[in-house]
């Protein structure tokens, strides 16, 4: 699903690279935590996944497609099996819910029809039924983060890839955006998720990679935020 | 359904940035407009070439009586009626010639009173100081020199000239007014491509959010730069529609009404309407693919997909 073999970002102007000599696998169907302090290279390492920046060194696999060969109009269609959810949601305000959802369908021209029929599906699949109609704006930020998370899902990605989704919740709001995640990755769809949330990453026991100053520090399987001494 | 969402876009954004794009008209309309008129100018001085060229010859002016003291050319005196036999039988032989014509002094009079008929001059002027002349109408304009080096060293010729050269001067003006305008025009045209580079970059920047999101789910680059391309585009054909209605009302209010050069000077010939509707099209299709193009290279700068 993703392969990174000794993956360096260096960004233009500077000289501390952002990721250095990053190797690692993730198959199909994992659930990733990418945990790190701030600048420790997370972001850019989903940024490298979604092909918004291109390796300086080393090769990124995603979905079986080397992303350094791949060419830049061939881009949305790789993208188009990925989804992505953030910290700050990223709807659209002057859209309704469903209009939200709908949105990432029509523009990549998919029919009428088609959408008529998954957007309300995918809103019931996030506990969402029923709301299509109003504005994220009468949403609590668990609702929002939940019609992003409709949006990301609605094309049936192989990957789902969230930064801090839950960085803007509180505590029992994150539990319940987690358990919505849990389930997508239950359908098969890999996640890989940055988090800062402790008590989420110690719950879930999944997966865990942690970047430190651009290094691969730790990848361990059914981990937990910290080191444990 | 896709057509419908990228048209709700397009109105929107030009909605959105109403003063710039009202810029964007004004400045693509003038451009056009001026670019339209050097155009038609061209066509203008080409008809009138066409026009005066027909008419003005190669003329052959003989020595009269006064001449005799003041030219030396006319040392001589008066052209005798043999010289002017010779040289019309010469003429008639000579391939390039197409016709001559004789104008009398006496003829020469009444022409220069029709033209200058209000000067004071006319008062003063003899039909026996008017000059003689053959008019000679040539096959090949250019061919002037060779009618020059046959007959200006003839005795009873004063001289022989290329009337061309007199119109060329009118010419060589209007031609010179035409560049200007192409200049003004190429500095509008600069103008407004800067204008719609910079309205398509507010336009980017408000939409940055749609963009952003068209991006994350895989839009191809096509689908989210249409509609700002559409937006230039449109913006770009209605200046151009607005130039089009400048050159139709300017070549209306110029010609035959309002200033009605058609009546005053009746000796020009115009550019006619024909040659003014053949050239929409062409600042149509400018005012569509011009600003289209100055988006299109915008977006790579501001718009990274």
């Amino acid at each position: 699903m993703i392969r990174f073999d000794n993956v360096s970002k260096t960004y233009p102007k500077q000289t501390r690279p952002a990721l250095r000599d990053v190797s690692l696998e993730v198959q199909r169907g994992e659930f990733v935590f990418l945990v790190g302090s701030s600048g420790s290279g997370k972001s850019t390492f989903l940024r490298l996944l979604l092909r918004e920046e291109r390796a300086s060194h080393g090769q990124v696999h995603v979905l079986g497609k080397d992303l350094a060969r791949l060419s830049n109009w061939k881009v949305p269609h790789m993208r188009r099996q990925l989804g992505t959810v953030f910290q700050d949601f990223r709807l659209l305000p002057n859209k309704t819910v469903g209009e939200n959802v709908a949105f990432a369908l029509e523009v990549i021209g998919k029919p009428r029809g088609t959408i008529r029929k998954t957007v309300p599906e995918v809103l019931d699949l996030v506990g969402l039924g029923g709301k299509q109609d109003r504005m994220p704006g009468e949403l609590s930020g668990g609702e929002q983060q939940r019609v992003a998370i409709a949006r990301a899902f609605v094309n049936r990605p192989m990957l789902l890839i969230a930064d801090e989704p839950t960085g803007n919740l509180d505590p029992q709001t994150s539990v319940g955006i987690m358990k919505l995640l849990d389930r997508i990755n239950r359908t098969g769809t890999t996640v890989v998720m940055a988090t800062h949330d402790q008590q989420i990453v110690d719950q879930m026991r999944k997966r865990v990679i942690e970047l430190e100053k651009g290094r691969l520090v730790r990848d361990q399987s059914r981990g937990v935020y910290g080191y444990q001494h | 359904m896709r057509a419908q969402f990228v048209l709700s876009e397009i109105g929107v954004g030009l909605r959105r940035n109403l003063t710039m794009t009202f810029a964007v008209i004004v400045s693509v309309a003038l451009s056009l407009a001026l670019f339209g008129g050097s155009l038609l100018m061209r066509d203008q001085v080409s008809t009138m070439k066409g026009y005066w060229y027909d008419k003005v010859n190669v003329a052959i002016f003989f020595c009269n009586k006064g001449d005799a003291e003041t030219d030396p050319k006319c040392t001589k005196g008066a052209v005798t009626a043999q010289q002017k036999d010779t040289i019309k039988a010469d003429l008639d032989k000579m391939s390039v010639v197409d016709n001559v014509i004789h104008e009398s002094s006496d003829e020469a009079y009444k022409h220069y009173k029709e033209q200058f008929g209000d000067s004071p001059l006319v008062n003063s002027l003899t039909p026996d100081q008017m000059q003689e002349s053959y008019r000679i109408k040539l096959k090949d304009p250019e061919k002037y020199q060779v009618i020059a080096s046959a007959f200006s060293d003839r005795d009873g010729v004063q001289s022989v000239q290329d009337q061309r050269k007199t119109v060329d001067n009118l010419f060589e003006l209007l031609n010179g007014m035409n560049y200007a305008a192409l200049a003004v025009m190429a500095l509008m045209l600069v103008v407004a491509l800067m204008l719609i580079v910079n309205t398509v970059r507010v336009s980017a920047f408000s939409r940055r959010r749609e963009t952003g999101i068209m991006r994350l789910v895989g839009a191809s680059s096509f689908y989210i730069q249409m509609p700002f391309i559409m937006e230039a585009a449109f913006a770009g054909l209605l200046g151009a529609g607005v130039a089009c209605l400048m050159l139709l009302v300017g070549r209306y209010f110029l010609i035959d009404h309002g200033l009605a050069l058609a009546d005053k000077l009746q000796l020009i010939q115009f550019v006619g309407w024909d040659q003014v509707l053949a050239k929409l099209p062409l600042v149509l299709a400018i005012g569509l693919l011009m600003p289209a193009m100055a988006a299109f290279f915008a977006l790579r700068k501001y718009l990274k997909v």
